[in-house]
């Protein structure tokens, strides 16, 4: 077990939490530059007969998208779309995303990119997974200073998803809608739950004995290593350079 | 009549100061040989629309001092992170920026594509977007009961600006899947494109080109740009230059670096 935990990289140990999250989705779509959710997908496919389906952004092949770009959020309006994934500059404890500015809005200290399309994302896909690759009381905030999009909202406004869950790099939180906190659902092997409590600016609910995050199967770990890894590797070389070693060939 | 097929700089002529422009994001084929010229001809006080975000080409006219205002969902760097010009003007308070969110500006084109003056979206209440965002309207759906809804008012920018792969000698433009191209093209009062090339005979004679061609009627110019969207890839037929956008990162972190980018890649014509 030991040997086992030392041999799973970080990001494979993600990716199978991801392919958890969407177990069951019809589509799943993964914005640009996001090779964690695209792995995931792409094994849920693979042990799902071609199911969900899967939109990638910036792949021919993969985007199935030929109306122009309103029609991601069309077909999410009309609940196409079962899988999204967003993160943000700030997420507090009530699952609010910030990707705009810190500090006051009209004079920030930072600006980040923008809203993106999650204004709206995050109310009509069903499962909306948070993503942040910094695990810091800098981006776990106890309120962010920018609502780009609500974690929940009142019952009259039409809302069918929301998050579900955040991930990062020390543990995996879920999302608990009613009382709009995370819960602390497992740490990831060879960290603490104190390592996130020192770690995580807002509350959240925790059991008294918090679980492990499981490592994938060693059959899936196999289909992700010797026959997704080539087609991850050619999507985002970065990635499969780092995560499965696979050297991208030099520039045509 | 003009000539539809001109030379780079008189097809950017129907640009004029302090106009709305819209232009698309990278994956959608961005006239950034075009965004130079304008540039290089000192193009004052535009109020710039990205459908729905933009990269180098919004943080370059910022930088260059172009824009009297942006309204956009995101300005960030192919993956490098926020425009740094865009961050800068946003700190110091010198860009009128009006944060949007995608669907919004696809809803507020599509609105203006039909001649209707609003269009209702779903989501956003709760979202801080509406305190900065007073054009935007929270109603109730007068089809039922209790139910707020997003209203977003229509927008006709007077250009819509982009690349194409090639055009016909008759002004028809083919764009393929890039079919939020239509979108802008038919929002706008005008369009103006750069194209890879010019193709012989009419595009819309042959149904397996009409269905993605963007008819003359809403074409105002058509200029000849070859590589028109580097250093940004275009489509699935250029990759994005990340080594020359790394360079603009590091460079276009100051004002003087900014600076020494448009000379060096701006102001002196890139080796053709």
């Amino acid at each position: 077990m030991v040997n086992a935990v030392a041999d799973v990289k970080p990001e494979e140990l993600l990716i199978e939490i991801v392919h958890r999250l969407i177990s069951g989705a019809k589509h799943v779509a993964v914005g640009a530059n996001s090779p964690i959710p695209a792995a995931a997908a792409f094994l849920a496919q693979r042990l799902g007969n071609g199911r969900p389906y899967v939109s990638l952004q910036q792949s021919a092949k993969h985007n199935l998208f030929t109306d122009g770009g309103r029609e991601l959020f069309d077909a999410a309006g009309q609940g196409r779309i079962d899988v999204f994934f967003l993160s943000g500059a700030q997420i507090d404890g009530q699952g609010n995303i910030n990707l705009v500015a810190v500090g006051d809005y009209a004079r920030p200290k930072a600006r980040f990119p923008g809203s993106f399309g999650s204004a709206y994302l995050y109310f009509v896909v069903p499962r909306v997974i948070l993503f942040r690759t910094e695990h810091s009381r800098r981006t776990l905030v106890p309120k962010v200073d920018f609502i780009s999009a609500p974690g929940t909202s009142p019952p009259n406004v039409y809302r069918r998803g929301g998050p579900i869950a955040l991930v990062t790099p020390l543990c995996h939180f879920a999302f608990d809608k009613q009382r709009s906190r995370f819960r602390l659902e497992s740490v990831h092997p060879g960290h603490t739950v104190e390592e996130v409590l020192d770690n995580t600016g807002f509350d959240f609910d925790r059991p008294a004995a918090v679980a492990m995050t499981p490592e994938p199967a060693p059959a899936t770990l196999r289909l992700l290593r010797e026959t997704l890894a080539p087609e991850l590797a050619a999507l985002y070389p970065q990635f499969g350079a780092r995560v499965f070693g696979i050297v991208p060939r030099a520039a045509e | 009549m003009a000539e539809i097929l001109r030379p780079l700089d008189a097809a950017l002529a129907v640009i004029e100061d302090s106009m709305s422009v819209v232009v698309p994001p990278d994956y959608g084929g961005v006239a950034m040989e075009a965004t130079r010229a304008l540039i290089r001809r000192g193009v004052k006080g535009l109020h710039l629309l990205t459908l729905p975000a933009s990269s180098l080409q919004a943080d370059l006219l910022i930088g260059a001092g172009a824009l009297a205002s942006i309204e956009t969902s995101a300005v960030a760097i192919g993956e490098l992170g926020t425009g740094p010009r865009f961050a800068a003007a946003a700190t110091k308070g010198t860009l009128a920026i009006k944060d949007a969110t995608c669907p919004a500006l696809h809803a507020a084109l599509q609105a203006s594509e039909k001649g209707v003056p609003f269009m209702p979206l779903r989501g956003v209440i709760g979202s801080d977007l509406l305190k900065v965002r007073p054009d935007w309207k929270v109603v109730d759906n007068p089809f039922a009961e209790n139910d707020p809804i997003l209203l977003v008012p229509a927008i006709r920018p007077d250009v819509a600006l982009f690349h194409a792969p090639f055009a016909d000698r008759h002004g028809n433009v083919w764009v393929g899947r890039r079919r939020e191209l239509f979108v802008m093209a038919h929002a706008s009062a005008k369009t103006v494109v750069t194209v890879e090339e010019i193709r012989e005979g009419n595009l819309l004679e042959d149904d397996t080109l009409a269905g993605s061609t963007l008819a003359s009627f809403y074409v105002e110019a058509v200029a000849v740009a070859k590589n028109g969207t580097w250093p940004l890839r275009f489509g699935n037929l250029a990759a994005e230059d990340t080594a020359h956008l790394q360079e603009y990162m590091r460079l276009a972190q100051t004002e003087g670096g900014f600076r020494q980018y448009l000379d060096r890649y701006v102001h002196q014509r890139r080796a053709a």
